[in-house]
């Protein structure tokens, strides 16, 4: 096994889709820099878009949305808990970056006229844009990393930042998969892009990566961030969403919806005005899920056969095409029965809820020379067009960044704690496996942070996570791919003790079922109107402290502030 | 410590019939994100290591022979 050391001016850490998006655009600012994307698999096929998307999930696109009705509405969606500045930048370059993506080769849906086919699938706006011809996502991607010359190293997994003696950015240390070579690489920059924490709680079908995310995201960026002293902000908005019971894959609502499907309860009847994930909406669902009127199905059966057919040939040929062959086997056909559901594992992912690293309208994290962008970055509901956007906005600071700043120099201690810490469970002969510490540990997150929430149970949770802890020293690796799970084990362990922290801390309920505490089952707007934040102090320790939310750019009348609590249809009848 | 060896089945196979790992190509290996792919070097066909599958299919997608096949991991089915 090797050490093996690098220099750049911009290291992207994950390359699946803000990552690329930021290398192409610190290059394009400055194409002297040397920008190198770090990733765990292959960036031809890696992260949650490998292949392809159903659509785009919150388009501005002028004529159909204005910037200032999509923050409205996230903050709300959001029960009010956003720093709108990061909302409104989103919005407001979300239209240019849809040309731009047009204009590299991604197909939107279209209508007669060449116009842009929104479709209204949230509670109030209009921001959903089909992409039936969605695959070639990363084909896409991989040319503009080509034609902009931007270094790339696969299979490598990125375990920790390396910070100078003024605490900002100096490296990063990684390892490889494949021969466990060790890898220290001297920064000015680091973008942050590993995806969501997507291995926390245990899929019901109780297989380990059998995840709504895609599994090489094990919250790897989470960790790094904050080991690296950055902030995170609410880690206590999980991300649960409804999935196809079992497949744990998205059934697809957002795609059926505009065709007429709608999520049911088992007597076919609606429950829910509106089928946009959101934690009240998500509430809702697991009311009906536990119900006398549970489980909760999608439902197609009523549409005529065209309309089937062509969701079909999305649904199976798009973004998780194996949902045909899950249907397949056990004989469903959308023509004659309904999809069941159920609620997805617990996970952390800004992607879709809020949970992340804190960053500003220009993706700068808290630790100076650190960026970060896509699902790890709190930006609530930014989804894969606000990877794009705010991989675009990170890359670009962290070119400016360069501008003015040396390379720092690399503190040796760091690097051989690293290397001790990395290397150390091929040296463990008889140790833990990684997969049954890892079982372990997600079947505990499951059993005590799964809301809803309780303060004894998770009290208790931190108990186990903190034992765990102390398993990871005898954690043994017989090649460089179990070497790999290990070093996953630790982050996942990270984010678990973080998502118990902050759930802890913040005393109220909201977010519907994403932060629901069976002890304080109300939300109290008065003391906990705020961000929670969370870090690791100066000693060493966990420690959470409240962030004010900023004054609205957009402001709200009080009929707007209320609309995501009315999601429940009142009189339940069957409307087709 | 005393370790055994659970049996499990799989989720992707590999019809050794078609590939041509032989000639040099890794494409399924190179493409999976979660790295649970690998050759056989004594056979010369590519077959699944871990058990460790997302079923997001590039690897069957991808092969220039058609040689693999996903299935739903047993668990799921
Ligand atoms: C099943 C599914 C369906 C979705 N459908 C839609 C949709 O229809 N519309 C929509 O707008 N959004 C959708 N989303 C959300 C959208 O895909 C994500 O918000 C977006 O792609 C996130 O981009 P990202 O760059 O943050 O993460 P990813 O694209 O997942 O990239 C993360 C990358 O980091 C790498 N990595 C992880 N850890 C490390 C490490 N330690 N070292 C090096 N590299 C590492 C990974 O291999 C991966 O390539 C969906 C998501 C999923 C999972
Ligand atoms: S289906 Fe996906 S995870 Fe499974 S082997 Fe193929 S590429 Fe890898
Ligand atoms: S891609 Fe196909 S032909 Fe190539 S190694 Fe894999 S199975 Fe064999």
């Amino acid at each position: 096994m090797n050490t093996i050391e690098m220099e750049v001016d911009v290291l992207v850490i994950g390359g699946g889709t803000a990552g690329p998006m930021a290398a192409v655009k610190a290059k394009e600012k400055n194409p002297d820099l040397r920008v190198l994307v770090l990733e765990k698999a292959n960036v031809k096929r890696s992260g949650a878009i490998s292949m392809g998307m159903d659509g785009l999930n919150n388009a501005v696109i002028p004529g159909h949305a204005t910037p200032e009705q999509y923050v409205k509405e996230i903050t709300v969606a959001n029960d009010g808990i956003v720093n709108q500045k990061t909302v409104l930048a989103y919005a407001q370059n979300s239209f240019d970056m849809i040309q731009e993506l047009d204009k590299w080769g991604v197909k939107f849906e279209k209508d007669e006229t060449g116009d842009y086919a929104v479709k209204k699938v949230h509670h109030i706006g209009t921001y959903v844009l089909p992409m039936p011809e969605g695959h070639n996502m990363k084909k896409v991607l991989y040319r503009q990393l080509k034609k902009r010359r931007v270094e790339v190293t696969n299979r490598l997994v990125a375990t920790r930042l390396l910070l100078d003696s003024n605490g900002a950015i100096a490296g990063a240390m990684a390892v490889d998969c494949r021969t466990a070579d060790f890898y220290i690489i001297r920064t000015k920059t680091v973008i942050l892009a590993t995806g969501a924490a997507g291995r926390l709680g245990l899929p019901t079908s109780g297989y380990l990566f059998g995840t709504y995310e895609n599994p090489t995201n094990a919250g790897d960026g989470y960790s790094l961030a904050y080991h690296a002293g950055a902030e995170l902000s609410g880690i206590e908005c999980f991300q649960i969403n409804p999935l196809i019971k079992d497949y744990n894959g998205p059934s697809c609502a957002y795609v059926t919806g505009p065709f007429g499907g709608y999520t049911a309860n088992a007597k076919g009847d609606r429950f829910i005005e509106c089928d946009y994930w959101s934690g009240q909406m998500m509430m809702e669902f697991y009311r009906e899920l536990e119900g006398g009127n549970g489980p909760v199905f999608l439902k197609m059966n009523h549409l005529a056969e065209e309309t089937i057919a062509q969701i079909e040939e999305i649904l199976h040929s798009n973004e998780r095409p194996s949902r045909g062959r899950f249907h397949a086997g056990r004989g469903l056909n959308y023509r004659d029965g309904m999809v069941e559901m159920h609620i997805s594992e617990i996970g952390l992912c800004s992607g879709h809820s809020a949970s992340g690293v804190w960053v500003n309208e220009k993706a700068e994290t808290t630790v100076p020379g650190l960026y970060a962008a896509g699902d790890l970055a709190c930006v609530p509901h930014n989804y894969m067009l606000g990877a794009f956007v705010y991989g675009k906005f990170a890359g670009e600071s962290a070119a400016e960044y360069c501008a003015t700043h040396t390379l720092p120099p690399v503190d040796a201690g760091q690097v051989e704690r690293e290397r001790a810490r990395v290397w150390g469970p091929l040296n463990v002969t008889d140790g833990l496996p990684p997969s049954q510490v890892e079982y372990k540990l997600r079947r505990m997150v499951n059993d005590y942070l799964q809301p809803p929430k309780i303060t004894r149970k998770m009290e208790i949770g931190l108990q186990r996570f903190a034992e765990v802890g102390e398993d990871l020293g005898r954690l043994s690796a017989s090649n460089p791919h179990e070497l790999m799970r290990a070093m996953e084990v630790h982050f996942i362990r990270d984010c678990a003790e973080m998502a118990a922290t902050a759930s802890l801390y913040r005393k109220e309920s909201r977010w519907g079922l994403y932060h629901y505490r069976a002890d304080f089952p109300e939300k109290n707007d008065e003391d906990w109107f705020v961000h929670v934040q969370l870090k690791k102090d100066d000693q060493g320790e966990m420690t959470c402290f409240t962030r004010p939310v900023d004054p609205y750019v957009i402001p709200l009348d009080e009929e707007e502030k209320t609309a995501y609590q009315k999601l429940r249809i009142v009189k339940e009848s069957a409307i087709a | 410590m005393s370790y055994a060896i659970n049996r499990v089945t799989v989720p992707v196979s590999v019809d050794e019939e078609k590939c041509i790992a032989d000639k040099g190509c890794t494409v399924c290996v190179d493409v999976c994100p979660l790295d649970v792919l690998a050759i056989d070097l004594a056979k010369g066909t590519a077959y699944m290591k871990f058990d460790e599958c997302w079923y997001c299919m590039p690897c069957e997608k991808d092969c220039p022979t058609g040689a693999v096949n996903v299935d739903i991991p047993y668990l799921l089915r």
